[in-house]
């Protein structure tokens, strides 16, 4: 009996104004699975990524997240958010904490953890990412690598169900992407669901259960990075493939 | 003695002896008042602008025309519109009372405006990554949107709180026994400007330590960034 997915997304809209964005996407991730969406700027990548948690509001289409439907009215968005972890391209650390107030914020004002347990898990996840000796150093401090990897941990600490990467290294210089990228790896190695919107088309073959192409808001093809990134994709999958990779 | 000109014009040491104590009487009223209007003008400002960041249309068309209304308009017809104007509605409040709520109902509108372009100016990305750990509205504001809306604020907010407080010197137009009051009535009195002198000094006493005050608050919250 094959496990249910964690994430079940059918016909997802999204429309702003009279530009369609999302044209009815089905996508269904299983436990465990890295997936990894590709695709030309525009293509609605992000979008998508975004209505999954509902930063950007679905027009239409139904999202169920570890078998609860995100877009019911009864449905606690706080507390699904806190099983849906998010990295964003930008990083997004809050510039007045620390990294370890940076981790432990929804700790402590969510789950109302007192400051011992908070600071207590807050650590593991720095240590997780490699970076626990510098968890009283604030994000102007850091690299970029580093500040991704302090992002990552703010969103493990919580223990989602599922992880979603918006272009985590986008932002960074090469020689900084490879120690993101580890932990993102390390990250898969210990059972993590993965939903990754990048460009890391080496990644993406190593380490991808799955890849999806998406264009112009609809998913063109989808299937193992040996199908996708080979001789028997699509034509347009292979037009995008080999434009990315010269 | 052979005294210059100009130290009698302003600064005659007779003069200065004997209306000291009512100036300094003065300058307790200044501050008093001043310190009312910063503490309300600020709470005032800060609450407009959260109600802002609830972004419901008519509440905002409510503020703004509020904020303009008394942005626009300069303190002092405001003192004596609501000064002579309040009576005939029935609300008779002491002249004290008048330049209180006038400069509070005017810095608010002014720190309304600064509150509000501190809050807009945190990046959306910070609202996302907030919301997107499970965060609530209010929590996001309050822990991670206004720190850093206020530190951007202090430095503006420092400058417009100096202007409005020097306003105070409007109470002098409906009898608040300020500085500029005291000064002047004194100066009409024994026709020599030397209490003028001493308003004036008083004012930079009175201001001096508010001006280091900001600058310390200034550096204070100015965090390293990137």
């Amino acid at each position: 009996m094959a496990p249910a997915p964690i994430l079940d997304v059918r016909a997802l809209w999204k429309s702003f104004g009279s530009h369609d964005v999302l044209r009815g996407i089905d996508l269904s991730v299983k436990p465990q699975e890295l997936v990894f969406i590709i695709g030309p700027s525009g293509s609605g990548k992000s979008t998508f990524l975004r209505c999954l948690n509902r930063l950007e509001e679905p027009t239409s289409g139904s999202i169920l997240v570890d078998g609860v439907d995100m877009m019911a009215k009864s449905t606690d968005l706080n507390a699904m958010r806190r099983r849906i972890g998010m990295v964003f391209q930008s990083f997004n650390l809050y510039p007045h904490m620390s990294s370890l107030g940076n981790v432990t914020l929804a700790l402590r004002k969510v789950l109302r953890m007192d400051a011992s347990s908070a600071d207590a898990v807050g650590l593991a996840a720095l240590t997780r990412v490699g970076l626990a000796d510098k968890a009283r150093a604030y994000p102007a401090e850091l690299s970029g690598g580093q500040q991704q990897r302090v992002a990552i941990a703010r969103a493990i600490a919580l223990e989602p169900k599922i992880m979603l990467f918006d272009e985590p290294t986008s932002a960074l210089d090469p020689e900084l992407r490879g120690s993101v990228l580890a932990v993102m790896r390390d990250l898969r190695a210990c059972g993590m669901t993965m939903v990754v919107v990048s460009h890391e088309m080496r990644f993406a073959r190593d380490a991808a259960d799955r890849v999806v192409f998406v264009e112009e808001g609809a998913i063109v093809e989808q299937g193992p990075p040996a199908q996708i990134f080979g001789a028997d994709a699509g034509a347009r999958t292979r037009a995008f493939v080999s434009a990315i990779e010269r | 003695m052979q005294r210059s000109l100009f130290i009698d014009s302003f600064l005659r040491p007779e003069l200065i002896a004997r209306y000291t104590p009512d100036i300094l009487a003065a300058m307790l009223v200044t501050v008093e008042i001043a310190a009312l209007v910063v503490a309300s003008g600020l709470a005032l400002g800060l609450m407009l602008a959260l109600v802002r960041s609830f972004r419901l249309r008519l509440i905002d068309i409510l503020i703004v025309a509020y904020v303009d209304v008394f942005r626009a308009v300069p303190p002092l017809v405001l003192v004596l519109l609501v000064f002579f104007g309040l009576p005939n509605v029935g609300i008779n409040l002491p002249s004290r009372a008048v330049l209180w709520l006038v400069l509070s109902l005017v810095l608010g509108a002014v720190a309304e405006e600064i509150f509000w372009a501190g809050i807009l100016s945190v990046r959306k990305g910070q609202w996302e990554a907030a919301r997107s750990t499970g965060l609530g509205f209010a929590q996001t504001l309050a822990y991670v949107v206004l720190p850093q809306a206020i530190r951007l604020t202090v430095p503006p907010l420092t400058n417009r709180t100096i202007a409005i407080t020097k306003n105070t010197a409007l109470g002098s137009v409906i009898g608040v026994p300020e500085i500029l009051n005291v000064a002047t009535t004194a100066e009409s009195f024994i026709g020599n400007a030397t209490p003028l002198t001493m308003g004036a000094l008083a004012y930079v006493l009175l201001f001096i330590p508010v001006v280091i005050l900001g600058r310390w608050l200034e550096t204070r919250f100015a965090w390293r960034r990137a």
